[in-house]
């Protein structure tokens, strides 16, 4: 045994590994023998060329002797890995040789029965492996379980009708991606479409999108809690507005990735997925396939491409390929594309909240009452309907509030199904809450800070349980806020908004005070049933976290947890909360972030979610290194020959409290209980490998009265900004943003400063330009990163971020969430200032210039009456909401008699109809036309229909079709009125025409033009037949440029 | 999102080129940066039998001046007109136009021809074009014509080119003595396709005003000193804008009206 | 006149990261995906396929351009250089040390990309300011890190052409 002299300089991690080496070459005669000389040199040679393979955390050696790792701004152990481009992303993963590739067939309608649907043509394709249907699926798969018990059966595809845009129809296995697709263009499905709901407040009184189903609400309930009837009643003042939160995603930039693979032998599918929990999903993916949770192996990749709560809507895909795979009878890939996730994957809820505040003369706020009306798309997919209930015990926000009522309603709609979402639920509840206290300020003629500060949680009453049954655990609210208002300097930027104000600028100031609750109960979606309905369900509660931390046989340490990180820096946080237990460098630890269910430790509460990772992840994993070392120093204690509670940690080495000269290196106690178990105090127990499991006591159940601590610990976020808006083109520039933030012990500055930017600039984007936008008749309009926008370094101003550290009293290291705050604070600080800049309320999100437009823009120049004759007024539609219009007309030199003769004849209509390959007449003036339909580079074959109605010769008749085909459908009608003049007869010609798929959602910008130009060719080349001048081929492009001759703008 | 099957072909000359446009007619379409048409074709929207990639022609490489123009080749991408050292000499407008395409990316590929054969109704491209009162030199086996700018773009992606045609170079008038130009773009985001794009030249006598992204084609009217506000203003209704999710039709009237004026003053003001 | 016929696969040789390189692709094949799953490049990430994203960003002769808008018969005999070029066997290069440094990169998805565009601007303006690298880092998304780190590093490393590091 060596026993280092006092006088050795601390050692370098390279010192002392090889060191080791050299130590473990002079042991144990039969450990030699075992692995002979060759594996022994390796293994020096493995140190001597790995020495500095840790070159940045090495270079912070110095920092450690403060003793502490946890606290520092570690410079991050991922990173070389992944800026050379070597990140193992699930794509990047070995797919199996015989893999087959999946495609999906989307719905381009937003509602609609399935009638049939034909996959002969497909499944004849070069390549093709299957084509997988609803009805095929049915065989192996049972519907989702869902939160709330409803009739509404949901599947990986749809079964017998279609309720959003995107929902998947079918799936295609071929021998590549590039196939699969060829083949999708083949199927054949025929959809009667279904009137569309998309507005949730339409949605209400709505018929059932699930003929299961009472309606559309699928979930209502009231809460309440102390007196709100009582405080309204004698409240001095009661505010109340109503304010609608959009649609957003946070788009992570990579898309979701599954390989699937399914042994008969074993009844058991084997699945990689860039999942990221939670791992409650789990048990309804391994439902829905019809198997035991252990027979349904998850495995998640090293690294994934960002997530922000998006990445657990992978579920019902693995779900579909892990079906596909036992059907082909092979293992099955597919990678979303960017159009399937955007229009498709998920997205935050859109909310309607009318919240009213009572207040008492003074400005303290009485009482809440919160009516929402929650929009989780076509079916409640699980966690659904999760994000309302979230937030429920904290409602009040940072508030003191005794009094509160809550009226929820979940309704679904003709839009993709909701799900996690950074910042999950709470933009929802801050948007209105923030919203409205700006208001009562207003009410009440007090200054907003001042209207905040009179309501906030009093310090000394933490920790504080909210009314509705949150245990808020530590902050000094008002503090912050202090500290933030002096180093953020409010004061200047209040100075800058009264000289821009007087300079005839519109500028303003907005703030937002938020609670942000991080690790979720997982008994919080228990608080919408009914204490009768829990009291039968049994208890849901606490949130487990796991952590394994172990050394292996050469000493070394490595850590393993379930928390599958999406790029927040797991891996370096969990080396720092390491190397702090055992007084190590980082770098000798090595953290495994992977996650397999088959091997690794994991809980329901697994996965990177409701920013659980600081408080209950680092904080399991601290617990595990403790026991461990506890173990360990039994161990050391023997070897160096003094009392276990004497031994002590540091610089890599365990010696003797008080004699640091009796010392040995870190490793080598560590591998003694690998190399020589019976050497060892019993005590010390065998494997020196320590799984722990973490629990939050303070997380109950819902108690009778609907109270729910529904999150084990609450950060504070105190934020103010001053924004300019452009007065011509209602551009929003945010001056200067602060944002404050108290999320207790910051274990890794650096990573939680990247957190908070990464949250702003998502919040940023929500507040003033990112939302999936439907059109009302279902269609999705934001399919590419060119219509969903996204901030870029162009649009991402500077932010001054403050912390102050108040430690949570409940998690192992003091430590709470804080990636999500900013999704919460920042759409409402922003919008608070621009309606400050503006002096209008704002109801909903995002401010974009022109949003802002319709609201800021008085009455309009009319055109002069000299201008020529522009866009001419709508015409009625063919169903109610959006739809594109147009008109035009021509003389005929033709009598009208004459001209209702030709249009009525079904040879002469083929030919007007463009790109015509094939007429049948389906009945009587009804018509069914194979069609290649096209705008410049942009061309498509579709199924046409088309009926002529309300016939009254010669006068008018009225045209009524659609169009189905690959790149999208479209429903339209035209009136054709003809009138008798001199030289002929006059063809006027109004049209409507509502779009929807691919191209509405790739080309929405383009679609009013491209209708436009469809239909003008098709009334013009109706007028050209009428005329007896014969048709141009529709191909040709001097036939198009004459038809566009002539035709108004 | 993968494209369609297609031939490819990479001619060697312009006359390899027009012989197989003449052959494959509308099944083929040019490629130069494709930029716009590789994405579309990424999501099927365009799925041409033929793909015949023009990029390495060295013949279609040049920016010359020649008859009071700037003839820029079909194969000179946005990046290389846009570094050419002459530019903001002979014709100012497209030095302040030119960032405003795409991004620095897209640029280094995407060509001016290709922009303006592409036609999107928001592109900066076919609006200098117009607002110049350029035209582009077409080719097809058959021979060749010139194309006024208010002839070539009769549509929303939608040009006057037959389908054996293919522009081998745009031409943009040189900017005269004592005029004086100005362009502005509002988008949603920096690079985003303009929800209005105005840019304005102007002498002694009087403004042209170009509009893109409002109608199917840029919009071009000729107004003089002193611009009433009421012309802007039927300038604006006559575009006839539609709504759409980035913004409405009457916020795209009301940044033209806006928007114009802005131009316009800033011609006037640096007129000598 | 070279006629690649569609749904045969065709040879094509290049130039990756200077190392001659081959492989065999059908004239719909994009590039992004030849680099990938052909060659196993799988440094260079495809975000968008759509040209909006600028995660599959990468040098070509010269130019920053977006690999999913390239077919890959297209770059038969041109010089491309990916993100995996740019680390020495001694470790990190300037700009990708100032990532780490200035924490500019989260999940890390995007990044090949902004250092490929980054890398391009500075071989032709060594001296960009801030506005330009915005500028420049538009054409790109990144979700995770609203961009400030990146900024900074590209700051740290741009106007240093006398070696300030």
């Amino acid at each position: 045994m060596t026993v280092q002299g006092a006088s050795r300089k601390k050692l370098s991690v390279s010192a002392w590994t090889r060191e080791t080496s050299i130590d473990v070459t002079e042991g144990p005669k039969c450990w030699k023998h075992r692995f002979g000389p060759s594996l022994l040199g390796l293994h020096v040679a493995y140190w001597a060329k790995h020495e500095n393979r840790f070159p940045s955390v090495n270079n912070s050696t110095e920092i450690s002797q403060n003793g502490k790792w946890v606290g520092q701004s570690m410079p991050r152990v991922e990173d070389p890995t992944l800026l050379r481009g070597l990140g193992r992303f699930a794509d990047d993963l070995p797919t199996p040789a015989n893999a087959c590739h999946a495609a999906f067939l989307r719905s381009p309608i937003a509602h609609g029965e399935i009638s049939t649907i034909d996959t002969a043509a497909a499944a004849a394709m070069p390549g093709v492996v299957a084509v997988i249907t609803g009805a095929d699926l049915l065989q192996y798969s049972a519907p989702f379980i869902t939160g709330v018990k409803v009739d509404a059966p949901q599947y990986a595809l749809a079964i017998d009708r279609v309720r959003y845009v995107g929902e998947p129809v079918a799936m295609v296995l071929a021998r590549d991606r590039y196939l699969a697709e060829d083949a999708l263009d083949a199927i054949v499905v025929d959809y009667q479409a279904l009137p569309p709901v998309v507005d949730p407040v339409a949605a209400v009184d709505a018929p059932a999108l699930h003929p299961g189903t009472d309606g559309n609400v699928l979930h209502d309930r009231y809460f309440r809690y102390g007196d709100p009837e009582d405080a309204f009643a004698t409240a001095a003042h009661v505010v109340e507005g109503t304010y609608s939160y959009p649609r957003n995603s946070c788009t992570p930039m990579e898309c979701f990735c599954v390989i699937a693979d399914y042994d008969p032998g074993a009844d058991a599918f084997e699945v990689m997925a860039n999942f990221q929990g939670p791992y409650t999903l789990h048990t309804i993916m391994a439902r829905s396939l019809k198997v035991p949770g252990n027979r349904m192996r998850l495995k998640t990749p090293p690294f994934s491409g960002g997530s922000y709560g998006v990445k657990q809507a992978v579920f019902p895909y693995v779900v579909a390929l892990g079906v596909a795979a036992r059907i082909a009878g092979r293992p099955v890939k597919w990678l979303e594309d960017r159009l399937e996730h955007l229009a498709a994957a998920t997205s935050a809820t859109n909310r309607v909240t009318t919240l009213r505040a009572a207040l008492d003369v003074d400005g303290r706020v009485l009482a809440l009452d919160y009516d929402q009306l929650e929009d989780c798309g076509a079916f409640l997919r699980a966690p659904e309907p999760a994000t309302i209930y979230r937030m429920h015990g904290n409602m009040t926000g940072a508030y003191a509030i005794e009094n509160l009522a809550i009226h929820n309603r979940v309704v679904v709609t003709n839009k993709t199904p909701t799900g996690l979402m950074r910042g999950f639920g709470g933009p929802q509840i801050y948007f209105p809450l923030e919203r409205l206290m700006d208001k009562a300020a207003a009410r009440l003629g007090l200054d907003p800070l001042e209207l905040r500060r009179r309501n906030l949680v009093p310090t000394a009453a933490m920790p504080y349980r909210t009314a509705p049954g949150a245990l808020l655990d530590s902050g000094d609210y008002a503090g912050s806020i202090d500290r933030a208002v002096r180093d953020g300097g409010l004061a200047e930027l209040i100075a800058r908004r009264d000289s821009a104000r007087a300079a005839g600028r519109m500028y303003g100031i907005g703030m937002a005070v938020v609670v942000e609750p991080s690790i979720s109960n997982m008994g919080y979606i228990t608080t919408l049933l009914s204490p009768e309905q829990r009291e039968r369900s049994g208890p849901k509660n606490g949130a487990l976290a796991t952590a394994t931390v172990a050394f292996d046989p050469s000493g070394a340490i490595s850590v393993a947890v379930s928390s599958v990180p999406q790029g927040q820096g797991h891996r370096t946080v969990l080396a720092q909360v390491v190397a702090d237990v055992f007084a190590c460098d980082p770098g000798e630890v090595a953290v495994a972030t992977e996650h397999d269910t088959a091997k690794d430790p994991w809980t329901i509460a697994s996965g990177n979610y409701a920013s659980r990772f600081a408080g209950a992840v680092a904080g399991a994993t601290h617990t595990a290194a403790l026991q461990l070392r506890d173990r360990l120093s039994l161990i050391a204690a023997a070897d160096l020959n003094i009392p276990p509670e004497d031994v002590a940690y540091g610089n890599g080495r365990i010696f003797a409290r008080g004699n640091p000269d009796n010392s040995l290196p870190l490793g080598r106690s560590a591998a003694k209980a690998h190399w020589s178990p019976l050497s060892i105090p019993d005590a010390a127990g065998a494997g020196l490998r320590e799984t722990a499991f973490w629990n939050m006591p303070e997380l109950a159940e819902p108690d009778e009265g609907d109270r729910i601590n529904s999150s084990g610990a609450y950060g504070f976020i105190f934020d103010y900004c001053g924004v300019e808006v452009d007065p011509e083109t209602y551009a929003v520039r945010i001056d200067r943003y602060v944002t404050m933030h108290d999320a207790g012990r910051l274990l890794n500055p650096m990573l939680a400063d990247g957190q908070i930017r990464g949250g702003f600039a998502q919040g940023m984007g929500a507040a003033l330009l990112e939302e999936l936008c439907y059109a009302p008749d279902g269609s999705f309009q934001a399919g590419t990163l060119a219509d969903y926008l996204a901030p870029t370094a162009m649009e991402i101003p500077e932010l001054t971020i403050l912390h102050d550290q108040s430690p949570s009293p409940f998690t192992p290291l003091g430590a709470k969430g804080l990636g999500e705050g900013n999704c919460m604070s920042t759409p409402v600080c922003i919008a608070n200032a621009v309606a400050d800049a503006v002096g209008e309320d704002l109801t909903t999100l995002p401010l974009t210039r022109s949003n802002l437009a319709e609201i800021l823009l008085g009455e309009e120049a009319p055109e002069s009456a000299s201008a020529s004759p522009s866009t001419p007024a709508p015409t009625p539609t063919l169903v109610d909401g959006h739809a594109l219009h147009g008109s035009g007309g021509t003389l005929v030199p033709a009598a009208p008699v004459e001209v209702w003769e030709l249009l009525l004849d079904d040879t002469k209509l083929a030919a007007v109809i463009p790109g015509c390959h094939a007429l049948t007449m389906t009945g009587e003036n009804a018509y069914r036309a194979d069609v290649t339909l096209g705008v410049g580079p942009v061309k498509g074959r579709f199924v046409a229909t088309v009926a002529l109605q309300d016939l009254d010769a010669p006068r008018s008749l009225r045209l009524v079709g659609g169009a189905a085909g690959p790149l999208g459908t479209s429903r339209g009608e035209g009136w054709l009125t003809l009138t008798e003049t001199e030289g002929g007869t006059q063809i006027d010609y109004t049209y409507t025409v509502q779009i929807s798929g691919k191209v509405a959602a790739v080309g929405g910008r383009m679609m009013d033009g491209a209708a436009r130009a469809l239909i003008n060719q098709f009334f013009k080349r109706l007028v050209s037949q009428v005329d007896g001048r014969e048709v141009e081929p529709a191909q040709g492009l001097l036939a198009r440029l004459l038809s566009w001759l002539g035709i108004g703008p | 999102m993968k494209p369609a099957a297609f031939d490819y072909a990479q001619p060697d000359t312009l006359g390899e080129a027009l012989a197989l446009m003449a052959k494959k007619g509308e099944a083929a379409r040019i490629c130069a940066g494709g930029q716009s048409l590789a994405a579309m074709m990424n999501m099927r929207l365009a799925t041409p039998e033929v793909l015949i990639d023009i990029a390495g022609l060295a013949e279609l490489q040049t920016i010359d001046i020649a008859n009071g123009a700037i003839e820029v080749g079909a194969g000179v991408t946005q990046a290389e007109l846009l570094a050419w050292p002459k530019l903001a000499e002979f014709q100012p407008l497209l030095a302040q136009l030119l960032p405003w395409v795409g991004h620095y990316q897209t640029r280094a590929r995407g060509t001016v021809c290709g922009s303006l054969a592409h036609s999107d109704p928001s592109s900066e491209l076919p609006l200098a074009l117009a607002l110049l009162g350029g035209d582009v030199f077409v080719r097809s086996q058959r021979g060749h014509r010139i194309i006024n700018a208010e002839d070539f773009q009769v549509g929303m992606m939608a040009t006057a080119l037959e389908a054996d045609e293919m522009i081998v170079a745009a031409r943009f008038p040189l900017a005269r003595p004592a005029t004086a130009s100005a362009f502005e773009e509002v988008a949603q985001r920096h690079g985003d396709f303009a929800i209005v794009a105005v840019g304005a030249v102007g002498n002694k006598d009087g403004v042209r005003l170009g509009v893109g992204g409002v109608a199917d084609t840029p919009g071009v009217v000729d107004l003089t000193w002193p611009v009433a506000d009421a012309a802007l203003n039927d300038f604006a209704w006559s575009l006839g804008g539609a709504d759409d999710q980035h913004a409405t039709a009457r916020y795209r009237r009301e940044l033209v009206r806006r928007i114009g004026r802005r131009v316009i003053d800033e011609v006037h003001n640096a007129l000598p | 006149m070279r006629y690649l016929e569609a749904g045969k696969r065709h040879t094509v040789r290049f130039t990756l990261n200077g190392r001659a390189v081959e492989g065999d692709a059908e004239p719909r094949l994009l590039l992004s995906d030849f680099l990938r799953q052909t060659l196993g490049a799988f440094g260079t990430h495809v975000g968008c396929e759509h040209g909006s994203c600028g995660a599959c960003t990468i040098q070509m002769d010269g130019k920053a351009v977006r690999s999913c808008l390239l077919y890959a018969v297209q770059v038969e005999g041109k010089a491309l250089t990916t993100v995996e070029n740019l680390a020495t066997p001694d470790g990190l290069n300037e700009l990708q040390a100032a990532m780490q440094k200035h924490h500019g990169l989260q999940c890390g998805f995007c990044t090949p990309g902004i250092l490929m565009s980054l890398t391009q601007l500075r071989e032709e303006e060594p001296n960009a300011d801030e506005a330009r690298i915005r500028d420049v880092l538009s054409g790109h998304i990144c979700r995770c890190t609203g961009y400030d780190g990146i900024v900074k590093a590209a700051l740290d490393v741009f106007g240093d052409v006398f070696g300030k590091n």
